[in-house]
């Protein structure tokens, strides 16, 4: 059986957790077993509607205190959960979550876990899957080679796919730890697309001149229903806040389309966009890397190129 | 105040990424190593000015290689570690080993902190700092932009999906450290100097099982070239993103 954590926040699933369903579900399917689904703590949505991302049941753990997030406590919780189900591949987002429990599931199930994987598992001569490397300029292949596989799944690396059909919801009692960490506050961002979630981003860089001139860098992912980004030394100049820095300091996303305004494309800015399905550049330098790496380019000048392709984005919507 | 900082050496962020021998293997041929910016930048600045705030903290670093990281290692001795461990394999071996490893020595060290960065920029594997809570039975932090310490407690922000975080847990504690920790810095005369002299302890490694082999490597495919519109026509640029890229 192949166990799928259904991370929520605030009783919500993400974007990210749907991926991680379809995924498990064709993992599943590949190796003729069901795909199931695990939920911890209290959640808004209705659970048997988990059914149209693939798996056949939800097994469901509400205890209260998994409202708020300790690595142990979870890890405690979903190592005994993949044991009750006897399940034989446990998947993952690699998103925040992933990644403070994925190391900490692998050590204590003693089985062998792949981080940043993009790709189903080759399993014509063993476990093989596919996973980012150098911070998106390779991938390595890697072989798990235990009884029970861990799969950390990239972002925006497997399609969401809807099915028919819902899953049967069962409660799962298990005995949850005290947790270590208490959550005193949360900060979240409202109001914008989270950048790790978006599949379209517009981004700008120093090209941009100063924090005065980012209306035209919003306009455009206004028009175009995008997040925002930036280059590293626009965060460390304090024009944008840092969690809009992307690149191999910043963070990595994979968005299917990158619109690049005034950036120059220096490799480390790569590291963390080169994942983007369709990149597009404007730069008034011809010679600037970053057309290398580019699908679409525009030479030409930010202050004229953002408010004119501005205007054909919304002519095009027919706003 | 006891600190341990994971040290890991990677290949600078600007080197060439080509592989040898049937693409098993990177291919190092002129690349310069680095300390992983996440460890030296973020971990273990922000371990250095902990113990500018408290003179009788003590802060270890740990490595897990051969002798060819005694560079990287004696860099962080220079920026301000008392004394580094390197516990000494030559092997490629995965994220468990070299986590049970760093396990043994922060088990044995008696620690109140331990510091591993965001991720290594060549694995990207995110994991070891949760490998190493587990193995030695502490909360784990992952994914921190602030750390403070009062007494006993850290209150720690982490980022979450679309925002941040506070938390607050009593030491010990394994923390993955990113970007807003800290400030990167350059050793000055005077570290560099004194990291000569500071002990450097090579020891072998325990046995621990491997769970995962790379079977090779793979380049992504290269670009077909950009499409370059004019400025003055970008009614075609969008009509290329609805009709040939699709993602309009
Ligand atoms: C270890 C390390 C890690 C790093 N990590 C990151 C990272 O994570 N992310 C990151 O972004 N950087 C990172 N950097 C920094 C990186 O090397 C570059 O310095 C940075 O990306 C440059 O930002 P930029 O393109 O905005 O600015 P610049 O390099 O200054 O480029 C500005 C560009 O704007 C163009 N321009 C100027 N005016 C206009 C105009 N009017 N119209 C159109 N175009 C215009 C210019 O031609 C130029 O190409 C890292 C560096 C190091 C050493
Ligand atoms: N060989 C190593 N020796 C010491 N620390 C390491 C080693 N490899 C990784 N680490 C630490 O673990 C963190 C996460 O690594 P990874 O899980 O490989 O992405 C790094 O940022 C380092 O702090």
């Amino acid at each position: 059986m192949v166990l799928i954590f259904a991370d929520q926040t605030d009783g919500q699933f993400k974007k990210t957790t749907f991926e991680a369903l379809s995924y498990g579900a064709k993992v599943a399917e590949q190796l003729g077993v069901h795909a199931e689904a695990l939920v911890l703590g209290t959640v808004n949505e209705n659970l048997n509607s988990l059914g149209k991302y693939g798996v056949t049941k939800v097994h469901h753990v509400r205890n209260e205190v998994l409202n708020s997030f300790d690595a142990q406590v979870y890890t405690q919780v979903i190592s005994e959960a993949v044991k009750a189900t006897g399940a034989k591949v446990v998947v993952v987002a690699h998103n925040n979550t992933g990644r403070a429990i994925a190391g900490r599931l692998s050590a204590r199930l003693k089985a062998a876990m792949v981080p940043a994987a993009v790709s189903l598992p080759d399993t014509t001569g063993g476990f093989i899957v596919k996973k980012v490397v150098f911070s998106g300029k390779a991938f390595a292949n890697v072989s798990l080679n235990t009884d029970i596989k861990i799969i950390s799944l990239n972002m925006n690396a497997f399609k969401i796919a809807a099915v028919e059909g819902t899953a049967e919801v069962s409660v799962l009692d298990i005995p949850v730890e005290a947790a270590k960490v208490k959550v005193v506050a949360t900060n979240k961002v409202t109001g914008e697309i989270p950048l790790t979630e978006a599949t379209r981003v517009v981004s700008a860089g120093r090209g941009l001149k100063g924090p005065e001139n980012w209306g035209l860098v919003e306009n455009l992912a206004k028009a175009l229903n995008a997040a925002l980004a930036c280059s590293r030394p626009v965060a460390d100049s304090g024009w944008r806040p840092h969690h809009e820095h992307v690149g191999q300091t910043g963070i990595a996303i994979a968005p299917n389309l990158y619109v690049a305004a005034g950036i120059s494309g220096a490799i480390q800015h790569l590291a963390g966009v080169n994942r983007s399905k369709v990149i597009v550049v404007i730069n008034k330098d011809p010679e600037a890397p970053f057309f290398k790496a580019a699908d679409y380019g525009v030479v030409g000048d930010v202050f004229e190129v953002l408010p004119k392709l501005t205007d054909e984005v919304q002519k095009f919507k027919g706003v | 105040m006891k600190i341990l900082v994971c040290i890991s050496k990677t290949p600078d962020t600007t080197a060439k990424i080509a592989f040898k021998n049937g693409n098993s293997q990177f291919d190092d041929n002129g690349v310069q190593w680095i300390i992983n910016p996440y460890d030296e930048w973020y971990a273990l600045v922000r371990a250095i000015e902990l113990k500018e705030k408290d003179a009788s903290t003590v802060l270890h670093l740990v490595n897990v290689g051969g002798a060819d990281a005694d560079p990287i290692i004696r860099k962080a001795l220079a920026l301000g570690g008392d004394e580094a461990i390197r516990i000494n394999t030559t092997d490629l071996h995965d994220s468990f080993y070299v986590a049970s490893q760093i396990a043994e020595v922060a088990r044995n060290g008696g620690y109140d902190l331990i510091f591993t960065g965001k991720e290594t920029i060549d694995y990207n594997g995110s994991s070891i700092g949760g490998m190493v809570a587990e193995l030695v039975g502490l909360p784990y932090i992952s994914l921190a932009t602030h750390f403070e310490i009062s007494g006993a407690t850290a209150t720690v922000t982490r980022e979450i999906e679309g925002g941040e975080e506070v938390d607050e847990v009593s030491l010990p504690v394994v923390v993955s450290c990113q970007k807003g920790m800290a400030e990167a810095r350059i050793p000055n005369m005077r570290g560099i100097m004194s990291a000569r002299t500071k002990p450097l302890k090579v020891v072998e490694p325990i046995e621990a099982p491997v769970f995962t082999t790379i079977q090779n490597f793979e380049l992504p495919p290269p670009k077909a070239g950009v499409k370059l519109i004019n400025p003055d026509n970008l009614s075609e640029l969008v009509r290329l993103l609805h009709e040939e890229a699709k993602v309009i």
